[in-house]
């Protein structure tokens, strides 16, 4: 178990890296506590593969640190730095039993026989195998076969950080629900420092005590999925986690005040910067509400998921989502928007620009 | 309802012909032959088994069998392992590759009579590369149409050099198509290069091994214009392997009923033993 600290992290794939375009990690500073659970968000191509590849040694950064507790591990090769991968696909030894595959990075190290059976049989009965330890792995179905790559990276308990690239992709999704709350409680029985990757919110919100989402090699923001949720950094943390995204709309600046078609929008605090840039205003759809007055709207489409409906309406030329609960408008409709002010934020060139309110 | 009619049946009709005219007919004419015997003139006499007793019994054809699965099962050991251990090596990626590739692809394009040819050629003790250097520079007697031994270590090596590439291509299609995950878990979990060709790419490269063994024995079992040409099945009988003893029974001493029985059993062994082997190697992959 280890601390991990990302330190001035840079990473291109080209030899001469000249613009910051030319990298796929834009520095990177992240100190992650011994025994977290941590979850990479990002879209497809934003960087969070390579991270992980830098952590788990199979990737060298062009420049800066990994440490794990204090000590620097950058120029280590993977097995050498005691940490465990869980791949996208399950990795299993095909001929092998699914004993021997759990003992396989045991036996590699030298463990004796006894604690290896003591290990494996443990590690079985967490993961619910133990009936299936004298069956052909490659017999196994893919979630079956996922446990036993997980397996693989818990048996020892040397490892500083367990990874986790994507791991449910190929699992049925109602077997991902069932393997997702394993790992969790897996995590609590063992708190072993955990890192995992993945594309899907649900995932990571469900999984992690803290998210870092990730845009074009960038950290946008680091946080709790509370936190993400309720504050995004960003409007690309916004539209990524929520569904639907954070409304986004365009907005212009006088007297202090945001307007929107000719309106003034009460913000959650005092705007802050100095008014250079693109701004915008961002409020979530579960903090919009209809009624008389307001932003006037004319409703373009219903959706209604069960308990709750989301709204689509349009505003001059921007869509505004509404998440609303009860009776519902209809098509063409002309509605009033409100948006709740402690939830309402100014963003400017993407970033935030208020401060929280009091 | 549509009508329903068999007419679409028709388009079946060409493979039918071309599968008739190419397999089923000369086939068919092997076995008319197998059981008659003929002194020409277009006249034919009921023999009923007598050619396949004649020939299951005679030492000339226990002889030829046995000197084919010994040239075979040489050829497999030697160029299976050698194959896999070329693959391994090969680069898997950059400008290496297509040379390699390439290189190894080039014996493969020759035609097989100028194989022979080259061979023959290459390994006379007067004139020949090979020869030439054996017995005059490092004076070691070498001479194909005196030494049997000689005679079989030049097919060996000319089979090997001919056909070992096909090996290492299919192998080496096998290893790239081995995800990098397998490598990378392996790393992680402190597997040795020993343990990661045992236990990921054997087990990954079991298909393409037992296509490239399948076809690497049927062609070496029915191999023919290499070593006829080469040594002409001697010196005496000693490189005499099926085929070439088939080719003599049938053209050279114009037994046709003899040289068809012989076929159809010649036939039968290469089709068992293809089967047997394929049947074994996928054997687990139906569990």
């Amino acid at each position: 178990m280890a601390k991990v600290t990302l330190r001035n992290l840079r990473h291109s794939y080209m030899p001469n890296p000249k613009s910051p375009e030319d990298y796929a990690l834009k520095e990177i500073d992240i100190d992650w506590a011994d025994g977290g659970a941590y979850a990479l968000l990002g879209p497809s191509g934003c960087g969070k593969s390579t991270l992980l590849n830098i952590i788990s040694g199979l990737l060298i950064p062009s420049e800066g640190q990994v440490l794990f507790d204090e000590q620097d591990v950058t120029q280590l090769v993977p097995d050498k730095r005691n940490i465990a991968q869980v791949f996208q696909f399950p990795v299993i030894y095909d001929t092998m039993t699914v004993r021997e595959n759990l003992s396989f990075p045991l036996k590699n190290r030298g463990v004796d026989p006894a604690t290896i059976a003591k290990r494996v049989g443990e590690i079985a009965e967490m993961l619910e195998v133990t009936d299936q330890l004298d069956r052909r792995a490659s017999g196994l179905a893919p979630d079956s076969k996922q446990k036993i790559s997980m397996g693989r990276g818990l048996v020892r308990d040397d490892v500083n950080v367990v990874m986790f690239d994507e791991p449910l992709t190929v699992i049925d999704p109602h077997l991902k629900w069932k393997l997702r709350s394993k790992l969790k409680e897996l995590h609590q029985r063992i708190r072993r420092t955990m890192i995992y990757v993945t594309h899907d919110q649900t995932e990571a919100l469900t999984f992690a005590d803290q998210v870092v989402v990730m845009q074009d090699g960038e950290v946008v923001q680091m946080g709790t999925p509370v936190e993400l949720f309720e504050r995004p950094a960003h409007t690309f943390v916004g539209h990524f986690i929520g569904s639907p995204g954070m409304n986004v709309l365009p907005c212009d600046m006088r007297d202090g005040g945001a307007f929107v078609a000719g309106q003034n929008i009460q913000l959650e605090g005092p705007v802050t910067g100095n008014g250079q840039g693109l701004r915008q205003i961002g409020v979530r759809p579960e903090y919009v509400t209809l009624g008389d007055g307001g932003l006037p709207a004319t409703v373009r489409k219903v959706s209604d998921l069960g308990r709750h409906a989301v709204v689509e309406a349009v505003l001059g030329d921007t869509r505004v989502n509404a998440i609303i609960e009860g009776a519902t408008p209809q098509q063409g409709e002309t509605v009033g928007l409100h948006f709740k002010p402690q939830q309402t934020r100014l963003y400017t060139d993407g970033w935030i620009s208020t401060e929280a309110g009091s | 309802m549509k009508t329903q009619n068999n007419r679409a049946w028709f388009f079946v009709l060409p493979v039918l012909l071309l599968v008739a005219f190419n397999a089923l007919i000369p086939m068919m004419t092997v076995v008319n032959y197998s059981v008659q015997e003929t002194f020409g003139d277009n006249l034919f006499f009921w023999e009923g088994l007598t050619w396949f007793e004649q020939i299951l019994r005679s030492e000339r054809f226990h002889a030829a069998l046995g000197r084919q699965f010994l040239f075979t099962g040489l050829i497999l050991a030697i160029e299976v392992p050698l194959g896999i251990i070329i693959a391994l090596s090969m680069p898997r990626k950059g400008f290496w590759v297509p040379v390699c590739l390439v290189t190894m692809a080039l014996p493969m394009l020759i035609p097989w009579n100028v194989v022979g040819a080259m061979w023959n050629i290459f390994t006379l003790p007067d004139i020949g590369l090979l020869g030439y250097f054996m017995n005059n520079t490092l004076g070691i007697e070498y001479n194909m149409t005196r030494s049997p031994l000689a005679a079989w270590i030049t097919i060996i090596t000319m089979d090997v050099w001919h056909w070992t590439s096909l090996v290492v291509l299919l192998t080496y299609a096998g290893l790239v198509s081995i995800p990098d995950a397998y490598y990378q878990a392996a790393k992680i979990d402190g597997a040795s290069s020993w343990s990661v060709f045992r236990y990921i790419q054997l087990p990954k490269l079991k298909q393409v091994l037992t296509i490239a063994i399948l076809l690497r024995f049927m062609d070496s079992f029915n191999i023919y214009t290499e070593p006829f040409v080469l040594t002409g099945g001697g010196p005496g009988n000693s490189t005499t392997l099926l085929s070439i003893d088939l080719v003599k029974i049938a053209l050279g001493q114009f037994d046709l009923g003899p040289a068809a029985a012989m076929s159809l059993i010649y036939f039968a062994i290469t089709l068992l033993v293809s089967w047997l082997f394929y049947t074994l190697m996928t054997k687990d992959d139906a569990k």
